[in-house]
């Protein structure tokens, strides 16, 4: 893939853009309010990393009681038990449902422990030399801002289960405090990954050269 | 002091590249090619479908609300679930705060996003100016997109359902197929939302 060094940025050329609604303003407008949307300009945003890394450290102290403390508390008649969320998945796997297994195992320890990783990575990779090209961290980013909020799934597994499963003395399945910490893990994640401005992901590159400016590209779809 | 805006170009707002601007025709999509993110992709009516899929979508979650969606039972007892059930599943206890967040993220925020499209775009589909605060609405509807979950919700229904299945017996009620329905309904409105339109018609019409 080519590295697009001929595309210059709007900062290069003196302008910014509103991150909400797309305006382009002159960079002497950096600080103030967008006049078509209101929300605050910034070329780049410069606090981004700080505020990445303390909604970071905030998912990861919340991410460890999650997995320390039950999710679930199922009694029937013939027993009580408490499990967390990898207990809960070995349960699952005892009864052959590898596959929801699976599901519950890469939403609530894969996928945010990945997360966890990723965005680590894209804040430390900027302003260094970073191994995976802008193109590469790029993707990474969208990637991590998609699957975010699935992580959410385990959280109203265990809603619908305790709302579903009041059966008296038969079965009666209650929330545990790890549901509670694990949603904030999620969102505070979800925090950490949309305050983290992509643009710096580019402004490793190499500085543009040639003034000409290019069309976008058009394609038929 | 106000700075004026520079017409005539467009910036890709992930990566920063500046583009001279050029308007695709409907089915088309100008795309950054540096970072590969879609800048414009103007659909032929958007507008008016996607306030019909709005429409759609509100009676969908209204109704989903307060119809049983899961029933089960066992050793001859019976219970059935409403959406506005799971919601209220932490009311008791300490983990009640959970009970307003799991609301918000499944009920209410899609439900605001719904009634900001209308809001928005109603009077422009209407051929009149947008209604006042417009931006702002529209600002709050983009923002709010990661936090609409209804769609993770329906698949949670589905791993919920296997999860009880050796505990007990279930059956879906009807408002799990609204959710199902609910879902794709959002997808395709994503799918029609080009934000650059809207705020281009926003500006053009106020």
């Amino acid at each position: 893939m080519s590295d697009h060094s001929d595309i210059p940025s709007a900062r290069s050329r003196g302008m910014l853009a509103c991150t909400r609604c797309g305006a382009v303003w002159p960079i002497a407008a950096e600080g103030t309010d967008c006049d078509r949307c209101g929300h605050t300009l910034h070329s780049r945003d410069t606090k981004s990393l700080q505020k990445v890394w303390a909604w970071w450290i905030a998912g990861v102290m919340a991410y460890i009681p999650a997995n320390l403390e039950p999710m679930l508390k199922t009694r029937t008649l013939v027993m009580e038990s408490e499990s967390t969320i990898v207990e809960g998945a070995f349960d699952l796997i005892h009864h052959g449902d590898i596959p929801v297994a699976l599901i519950i195992l890469i939403a609530s320890v894969g996928i945010p422990v990945a997360k966890f990783g990723a965005i680590a990575y894209l804040a430390f990779s900027v302003n260094r030399q970073a191994k995976l090209s802008a193109h590469g961290r790029q993707h990474l980013y969208e990637l991590v801002e998609y699957i975010g909020r699935w992580s959410m799934i385990d959280v109203f597994v265990v809603a619908i289960l305790s709302a579903l499963v009041q059966l008296n003395a038969a079965a009666q399945i209650s929330p545990g405090p790890a549901a509670l910490t694990f949603a904030l893990s999620v969102i505070f994640t979800m925090l950490s990954a949309q305050s983290f401005d992509s643009r710096m992901i580019w402004d490793t590159d190499p500085a543009p050269n040639d003034p000409t400016k290019k069309d976008p590209h058009l394609e038929r779809h | 002091m106000s700075h004026s805006q520079q017409s005539g170009y467009i910036v890709c707002p992930h990566c920063d590249a500046l583009y001279v601007q050029h308007t695709p025709e409907f089915g088309e999509r100008a795309v950054c090619t540096r970072c590969r993110t879609v800048l414009i992709a103007p659909r032929r009516n958007a507008f008016i479908r996607i306030l019909a899929l709005s429409v759609t979508n509100l009676i969908l979650v209204i109704a989903a609300l307060f119809l049983p969606f899961l029933q089960i039972s066992r050793a001859g007892f019976h219970n059935e679930t409403s959406v506005m059930d799971a919601v209220l599943a932490f009311s008791d206890g300490p983990l009640f705060v959970l009970s307003l967040a799991v609301g918000a993220l499944i009920v209410l925020v899609p439900m605001m996003r719904m009634l900001l499209t209308l809001y928005v775009l109603g009077p422009m589909v209407a051929g009149r100016a947008p209604a006042r605060g417009a931006a702002k609405a529209f600002r709050l509807f983009e923002a709010l997109k990661p936090w609409s979950m209804a769609e993770i919700f329906v698949l949670g229904c589905g791993v919920a359902l296997v999860k009880v299945a050796a505990l007990a017996q279930v059956h879906l009620g009807s408002a799990f197929w609204m959710m199902g329905v609910l879902v794709i309904v959002v997808l395709l409105q994503d799918n029609m939302m080009c934000r650059w339109s809207v705020w281009n018609a926003l500006e053009k019409r106020s």
